[in-house]
């Protein structure tokens, strides 16, 4: 037996497996109808509209709709494309995209057709590191279709999102590192049990606010979805795509969705585990989990409802110059007190120490602190004057004569 | 209600979420038809005296009056077997064009008897030319009760001022 094997799995007969994985892929298939329904209801509702409601009771059936819609289309190939590449590259981003979910633990033991099992397809030491791996060969499916469509908006929406996708995955992945320093493993199943007490989500609150901004930039989505801006250019990497290879790109896009969310509430909200000490254990722990992804999917949605699109240098900015280096020296500090509190026997110290530091950062954000900021730092005599004519105010000069 | 500045960036989200739980404004048009504004110009209509008698006396100042040219009237004199309207003539002929109305409603200032008016009926659509240009049976007013088919005399009333006077006090 491999002796980097987790405890409790690899155990399971064949037809166990299989059942978990067609499980697995049922889910998320459903998952995206649902999501691009609920997507679409829930932003329609913020714009005081009623959304989709024509197919089916409630609309429900519209993405399937669509779906059978965007199979029937013309698919539609450029002459200048690279046949094989613009095929794969779908399939790349697909294959991927459902391959995160096998180390996701959606509920704890359960009886599955009369045999004792997790809820989890398999799991392995380095099951969150697979899961980085995966995403960053999903950035292919990206850089492949952008490349082998033959056509230039592709290329540069192709090379704007692999741009965004891996400077994010950065960042996410120097958020989990405080994670694996407290929870001790990079098992998801350990990563879960040991939120048994106090999820990471509360226990190291600067690691869960980097992961949430930087999963929404993983994702391309809104505010973040620059490389894909409808309005501004065209679609990104796919747009020369159409039919069911266009299909496969959306389907792995809203399944990335589900997976960031199913990522963050394994490592920070207690994965399968229910809050508040409500009935928990066995198939509950399925309720919970979803309940809790669903919770994230709708953050998802309410960011599109309420933010504008970033212009591509804030968010460069915004990922390379503040979560990257605030992730570093939050690693520095957990792994100080992870180190101190072993010595001294306090284990609740990084409780008030990243309370602390989420003051200092909420601090950073109020107006006072803002002086001399980029805002406000341009020399006066680049403020364009045209005597005579009516000038924009001076946003610097305005804001002191205000206060 | 004064929100700390610092909230400014954050404040959009509430915004979105308590729209999420306001009313919807779109109409659902074709299952549940909400009535328009009284004043909103639908399609016309020819009115008639309260004895059944048409008002239209056939003078055509509506179709001066028309912009888009979508109005066609042809009067004729009322004859003591065919009285249609109270006065001396009547609209024989009353024709309007919807793919040329532009539903500005100066016909119905411009009509000296009130006999047009527009009502708030806006479902104006059809698949031909020809179904489009409203014929005067197509205009006019449905018979009320206490109403009778034109052509008859006049019931209100032997001379006009008695007519005319005492068809106001019956409403």
């Amino acid at each position: 037996m491999n002796p980097d094997a987790i405890e409790g799995f690899g155990n399971d007969p064949g037809w166990i497996i299989a059942v978990k994985v067609v499980f697995i892929f049922g889910l998320l298939v459903v998952f995206t109808l649902f999501n691009v329904w609920a997507e679409r209801r829930v932003v329609a509702r913020m714009q005081h509209r009623p959304g989709p409601n024509r197919t089916g009771p409630f609309g429900l059936l519209q993405s399937l709709a669509d779906g059978v819609k965007l199979a029937f289309k013309e698919d539609v190939i450029p002459r200048n494309a690279d046949r094989v590449v613009f095929w794969l590259a779908p399939l790349i981003s697909t294959v991927t995209a459902f391959m995160v979910f096998a180390v996701i633990p959606m509920a704890g033991e359960v009886n599955l057709f009369g045999v004792t099992t997790r809820l989890q397809l398999t799991d392995m030491s380095v099951a969150v590191l697979y899961i980085l791996a995966v995403t960053a060969i999903g950035v292919y499916g990206l850089v492949l279709a952008g490349w082998s469509s033959g056509s230039t908006y592709p290329l540069l929406g192709g090379l704007r999102s692999s741009a965004q996708v891996i400077s994010y995955e950065i960042a996410m992945g120097l958020s989990l590192v405080a994670v694996f320093l407290y929870s001790g493993s990079m098992s998801t199943s350990r990563i879960v049990e040991a939120q048994d007490s106090l999820w990471f989500a509360v226990a190291l609150v600067p690691s869960f606010l980097v992961f949430l901004v930087a999963m929404v930039g993983e994702t391309n989505r809104a505010p973040f979805d620059l490389p894909e801006a409808e309005g501004e250019l065209v679609g990104g990497f796919h747009t020369e795509y159409s039919s069911l290879k266009f299909a496969l790109f959306f389907l792995a896009e809203y399944i990335a969705m589900v997976n960031v969310s199913a990522v963050a509430v394994t490592v920070f909200l207690g994965g399968y585990q229910a809050p508040f000490g409500l009935p928990d254990g066995g198939w509950l722990g399925l309720f919970w989990f979803l309940a809790k992804v669903l919770v994230l999917l709708f953050g998802f949605v309410w960011l599109r409802g309420s933010l504008p699109r970033l212009r591509y240098d804030q968010f460069m900015a915004l990922g390379w110059k503040v979560l990257i280096p605030v992730s570093l020296v939050w690693i520095l500090a957990v792994a100080g007190l992870r180190l101190a509190s072993a010595e001294l026997g306090q284990t609740q110290l990084i409780v008030v120490v990243s309370g602390v530091a989420l003051g200092l950062v909420l601090l950073s954000f109020l107006p006072w602190s803002r002086r001399g900021g980029p805002a406000t730092d341009q020399p006066e005599d680049r403020v364009p004057v045209a005597p005579g004519y009516p000038v924009p105010p001076i946003p610097g000069a305005e804001e002191d004569e205000r206060a | 209600m004064s929100v700390p500045k610092f909230l400014d960036s954050v404040a959009g989200f509430g915004v979105t979420f308590r729209t999420m739980f306001r009313k919807v404004v779109t109409e659902s048009y074709p299952e549940q038809k909400l009535p328009t504004a009284p004043r909103f110009h639908g399609r016309h209509q020819l009115n008639r005296w309260p004895d059944g008698l048409e008002k239209c006396v056939g003078c055509e100042l509506c179709a001066w009056a028309c912009p888009a040219d979508a109005i066609y009237v042809e009067g004729a004199p009322n004859t003591p077997e065919g009285q249609f309207s109270p006065g001396e003539r009547y609209g024989r002929v009353y024709q309007i064009n919807y793919l040329r109305c532009i539903f500005c409603g100066l016909c119905i200032e411009a009509c000296p008897t009130r006999a047009l008016t527009m009502t708030n009926a806006y479902e104006l659509a059809d698949t031909s030319r020809a179904d489009l240009i409203y014929e005067k049976q197509d205009l006019l007013a449905p018979l009320l009760p206490g109403m009778e088919e034109p052509p008859h005399p006049r019931r209100l009333g032997e001379t006009e001022k008695d007519y005319f006077l005492g068809a106001g006090d019956t409403t």
